[in-house]
């Protein structure tokens, strides 16, 4: 990919980034695309002739296989919350990626729906009957719904940009969980929520099980997928790029760029109160804290590391994000598969050649039972905690890795420890690096096995704000994204 | 009456306390137009800190040392450390972002808040932690007027920040610091060419923000006692309004905005709900921030072309 990054050999002499002669540049972005050497390329070619309904449709395939690969309900679950994430940083994408407009209310709209789904499907209004429509008719109606609140809350959009518009939609998104958690208790249930939600019933059958909303869900995705692909290269999407690009330019191209917004919040909002009804028919109940701002960053993660802009990005960083933190919740040795999976990845992808990365790994360890040894030299309760994970992994570093018998404390110094290593480890450069880098490693491993381990939720949180710094930092156009250039 | 004046105390109180926060915010947007949010959370960390002085001195009911030296402990140290670490926050996470498009640097600010605050719930649990300021400060030291009550933290908080606000003041417009920091934030290429020192400004202009947010987290746990690790992100909000509204990047307009909507807060609870607060609150501001987005006191951008 940093071939695709570097700029001409014939202008290696310009500065970096963007500056005089950038516009051309950019102009000539896309013809200068290039192709793996190879075998690889070649693929790359065939792939890029293949239409793109076709690829859509063998994802879709794919993933219905997925519920025959196993008959464990928890992880259809895992499935279930990635499709809605990937869902929602599908919709996120429309305002986000596409319109470039930062939408931090982006959440309530997925409230709204499960909300909107639960009233019309519940005792909650009418009581004691209460209301329940078909499901055909209250999800188009709350969708409908949804794209109304989206225009309204985009009408600000109209004066405010950037900041000042990211504000006042977070603000919209708090209000939507203050006002559940407070307004009308009798109907929206206050901080209890609302339950017993009507499950969905399509083509005559009541669905309830897990298998069944995976199917569900499928279907919806690949469904949202391909309408907004159309109309990603339909006349409003490409507004919508105009208008993220140059709103001023755009709108002496005559494009109407406040409708062209509003129609993006809109689109967004009905995407995410989909969603919401397949949450709510699934959960069977709703609660004010399942729309709070952690989710919020949940789906920018997703949407960021797949990369903003891109159809196929948002779903795969919705899918990925998922699915890797939903098993840090599972047991701490699948939580202990990712933590070192993720590392021994990063690495792989970032160090090179074979030999380094071998010499740095070994290093790590020979370090390792060197400190274990020093330390139980001087206290045997210092090292008498051993690894909090289990299986082969424990085994595996249960000789090196130091954890006191009370880990806790220790395992406080040893994070902020940690911190400030990564910190340092990306300002210096080559062989300190490395040199740096046994020191690290070791102390990721001896913090997790101390501490992360015992606190998978807490873990997770803090590997999502990880995952939005080191994206933003190292590559802001995500997994799939096309990098960006802004005209100065 | 007595009632009114009880409210505007509490609301002058809070007030401070967002105004404080708010210079942080006014500072940080003016000079990098950067919605900072992980800026309520230095806030928390603050709180945090001057907790753990006042344990290191053995508790709040067995200190060793005199009250005013415990406070000033507090300040400095909360002041100080919350201070380094803002510095330490832009040198690594917005730094390399500067010239990035602008909606990078917000989603890491995002990230760094979210870190933070996770990272003090790895580190010290989820659980309340109580000041007990009543143990070394008696609430019987203040103004008792009848039924009026105006506790002596109260009144220390109040002034304090008004204190602090002038400093700020004379040093944005007296001293050499504070002119290079209009420079950078009026126009960094041009301040850089004249020789302004960028990157040392920028420091600058965090530290300052990232301290006076520790400072507001000590007095809010000295007022109101409790402290969690989720207290940063709504309170940082309300700050960032209070910000907009008096106006960004102007420092009267901070602490007017501050004062403001800590008073129509305490207000709002006393007379008409306090399960409504929130919602009312968030209410106004986005009607504020739709009709008057350049805020009370600031001017309208010009839009360059």
């Amino acid at each position: 990919m940093s071939t695709e990054q570097t700029p001409p050999a014939a202008e290696t002499d310009a500065p970096q980034g963007p500056g005089v002669g950038v516009d051309e540049w950019v102009a000539r972005s896309s013809g200068r695309r290039e192709y793996a050497p190879g075998r690889l390329g070649d693929a790359q070619r065939v792939l890029e002739r293949v239409p793109w309904w076709v690829i859509l449709l063998a994802a879709g395939l794919a993933g219905a296989c997925v519920p025959f690969l196993t008959t464990n309900d928890f992880q259809l679950q895992i499935g279930i919350n990635a499709m809605l994430l990937a869902i929602l940083a599908v919709g996120l994408n429309i305002s986000v990626g596409w319109a470039g407009l930062l939408d931090l209310g982006y959440v309530a709209f997925y409230g709204f729906g499960a909300y909107g789904y639960a009233l019309v499907s519940s005792n909650q209004l009418n009581p004691p009957t209460g209301i329940h429509w078909s499901t055909y008719i209250s999800v188009p109606v709350v969708m409908i719904a949804a794209g109304f609140l989206g225009v309204a809350v985009g009408w600000p959009s109209r004066r405010l940009v950037g900041d000042y518009l990211a504000i006042v939609t977070l603000f919209f998104g708090e209000a939507f969980v203050e006002f559940t958690n407070n307004v009308a208790p009798k109907t929206l249930g206050g901080p209890n929520g609302i339950v017993s939600i009507d499950p969905y019933k399509v083509f005559g059958t009541t669905i309830l099980t897990n298998k069944g909303y995976f199917y569900v869900l499928l279907v919806l995705l690949v469904l949202t997928v391909g309408v907004l692909h159309l109309l990603d290269t339909s006349r409003t999407g490409r507004a919508w790029r105009a208008v993220r690009e140059d709103t001023l330019a755009s709108s002496l191209m005559t494009i109407p760029v406040f409708r062209v917004k509003l129609m993006a919040f809109a689109f967004g909002a009905a995407v995410a109160a989909m969603a919401g009804t397949v949450f709510a028919a699934q959960q069977i109940n709703v609660f004010p804290t399942d729309f709070a701002t952690p989710f919020l960053i949940l789906i920018y993660a997703g949407l960021i590391l797949g990369g903003a802009g891109s159809l196929a990005g948002a779903v795969l960083g919705g899918l990925i994000l998922s699915v890797t933190l939903d098993g840090f919740l599972r047991s701490p040795t699948e939580a202990g598969y990712i933590f070192y999976g993720l590392i021994l990845a990063t690495m792989v992808v970032k160090i090179r050649p074979w030999l380094r990365l071998g010499a740095i790994l070994g290093a790590t360890v020979v370090f390792g039972i060197i400190v274990h040894t020093i330390v139980k030299a001087i206290s045997s309760s210092a090292v008498a905690g051993g690894p909090q994970s289990s299986g082969w992994i424990s085994d595996l570093v249960h000789n090196w890795v130091v954890v006191p018998s009370n880990p806790t404390r220790a395992g406080n110094i040893g994070y902020v420890l940690l911190l400030v290593l990564v910190i340092a480890l990306v300002q210096v450069k080559g062989r300190w690096r490395d040199i740096l880098m046994v020191p690290t490693l070791y102390l990721a491993a001896c913090v997790w096995e101390g501490v992360l381990v015992a606190q998978p939720s807490i873990t997770r949180q803090i590997l999502l704000g990880v995952i939005l710094i080191v994206m933003m930092n190292a590559r802001p156009n995500g997994l799939l994204g096309r990098r960006r250039v802004e005209v100065v | 009456m007595r009632f009114f004046i009880q409210e505007l105390v509490n609301g002058l109180t809070q007030g401070s306390l967002y105004a404080l926060i708010a210079l942080g915010y006014s500072m940080v947007y003016g000079i990098l137009k950067l919605l900072n949010f992980a800026h309520g959370d230095l806030y928390m960390v603050g709180a945090f800190v001057g907790y753990f002085v006042i344990q290191w001195f053995g508790g709040s009911t067995a200190l060793v040392i005199p009250v005013p030296l415990l406070l000033l402990f507090m300040f400095l140290l909360a002041g100080g450390g919350v201070g380094m670490l803002g510095v330490a926050i832009e040198r690594f996470a917005y730094r390399p972002l500067r010239n990035a498009p602008r909606i990078a640097p917000l989603i890491t600010a995002l990230g760094v808040s979210f870190l933070l605050e996770n990272s003090m719930l790895l580190l010290f649990g989820a659980s309340f932690r109580d000041y007990n300021t009543s143990a070394f400060i008696p609430f019987s030291s203040g103004i008792h007027i009848g039924v009026l009550n105006i506790s002596l933290t109260r009144i220390l908080v109040i002034v304090l920040s008004f204190v602090l606000m002038l400093g700020l003041r004379l040093l944005v417009d007296r001293t050499k610091l504070g002119r290079q920091m209009r420079a950078v934030a009026e126009d960094r290429e041009a301040a850089e060419m004249l020789g302004v020192n960028v990157d040392y400004t920028i420091s600058m202009t965090f530290f300052l923000g990232s301290a006076l947010a520790g400072v507001a987290g000590v007095m809010a746990g000295l007022v109101f006692n409790q402290i969690y690790t989720l207290m940063g992100f709504v309170a940082g909000l309300k700050a960032f309004t209070a910000a907009v509204v008096g106006g960004i990047g102007s420092i009267a307009g901070a602490m007017l905005g501050g004062l403001l909507i800590g008073i129509a807060e305490a207000m709002i609870s006393g007379y008409i709900s306090s399960t409504y607060t929130n919602l009312i609150v968030f209410g106004i501001l986005i009607v504020v921030m739709i009709l008057r987005p350049q805020g009370l006191l600031g001017r309208a951008p010009l839009q360059k072309v």
